[in-house]
């Protein structure tokens, strides 16, 4: 159930991205897409970054929990 | 919150030189335009991938001095994350090569240099495993893997340097980082130098973690027997 909400709420933020993208090419450039676009990127290699940062936390957690059922 | 700080700031120093990488204002050199920007990123990975591997020729060294096994598994270990980190440094020095020198292999001494340094690394990893007797497999990894270390050192920081190379520090370009040659941009030593520390300490968690997982199931084994 955790899943099907989490999975949901990221469709439903999809098409809000898509909401987003019928305002055209010749409007001022705002928020990310100041720039030219380079904050897509950063948003992009941060979303990597802090993916990967917490697959290691939870790793480490789960070693810990191993660790103490050993001793 | 005492053991683990160092993780933390693992991820904010990365944190700062991935977003910082992106936003400070970099100097126009050449044809490198805004591709300068990889050194925050390429650059400090092969740093921290040089301290790892110095650490797992430390262990070597300590495991054949005290023949404590544990040793062997830390070197063994730390020279694996160093690897990783080498592998995607070639990876990422041949993307940036394409849009720099024109093509993604061009037989540069420093990618000729980096290559066959991983190789060496590689048979390391073959040589160790392929030995069943635990006493014998410490100590022959170990001794091969400070001789991998001192191939290390000439193929990636002294050859390319003697030669023409397209890499800087190569001969006739601007002069050798190592001794002093063109000073790195001040703005962008602000981020170059927390990214390396972010970049050594995220391979110190990953090796750690590992580390943990070997060394339970070396307990186990020993309670098996």
């Amino acid at each position: 159930m955790k899943y099907v909400i989490g999975t949901l709420s990221c469709l439903l933020l999809c098409l809000y991205n898509y909401a987003q993208d019928t305002s055209g090419v010749n409007e001022v450039a705002t928020g990310l897409r100041a720039d030219g676009k380079i904050y897509v990127v950063v948003a992009v290699v941060v979303t990597i970054l802090l993916g990967l940062v917490i697959y290691l936390i939870s790793l480490d957690r789960k070693i810990s929990r191993l660790e103490k059922q050993g001793t | 919150m005492r053991r683990y700080w160092w993780k933390i700031l693992s991820i904010a120093l990365l944190l700062y030189a991935f977003t910082a990488g992106f936003f400070i204002v970099v100097p126009d050199i050449g044809n490198l335009q805004h591709s300068i920007r990889n050194l925050f990123f390429h650059v400090p990975m092969w740093f921290g991938q040089f301290t790892l591997i110095s650490v797992s020729v430390v262990y070597s060294i300590l495991f054949l001095r005290k023949q404590d096994m544990r040793y062997d598994i830390y070197a063994n270990e730390f020279a694996r994350t160093g690897i990783v980190f080498g592998v995607l440094g070639l990876i990422t020095g041949a993307i940036w090569a394409t849009y720099t020198w024109g093509a993604p292999w061009n037989n540069d001494p420093k990618q000729l240099g980096a290559a066959i340094a991983l190789l060496i690394y590689l048979a390391y990893f073959v040589l160790r495993n392929s030995m069943t007797d635990i006493d014998k497999k410490g100590r022959v990894a170990a001794v091969y893997n400070i001789f991998a270390y001192c191939m290390y050192i000439p193929l990636i920081f002294v050859l390319p340097r003697l030669v023409e190379s397209l890499h800087p520090g190569g001969k006739g370009v601007e002069g050798n980082p190592g001794l002093g040659g063109e000073d790195l941009d001040p703005t962008m030593r602000m981020v170059f130098w927390p990214a390396v520390l972010g970049w050594t300490l995220l391979g110190v968690w990953i090796t750690t973690l590992r580390l943990r997982v070997r060394l339970i199931e070396e307990k186990k084994l020993s309670v098996i027997r």
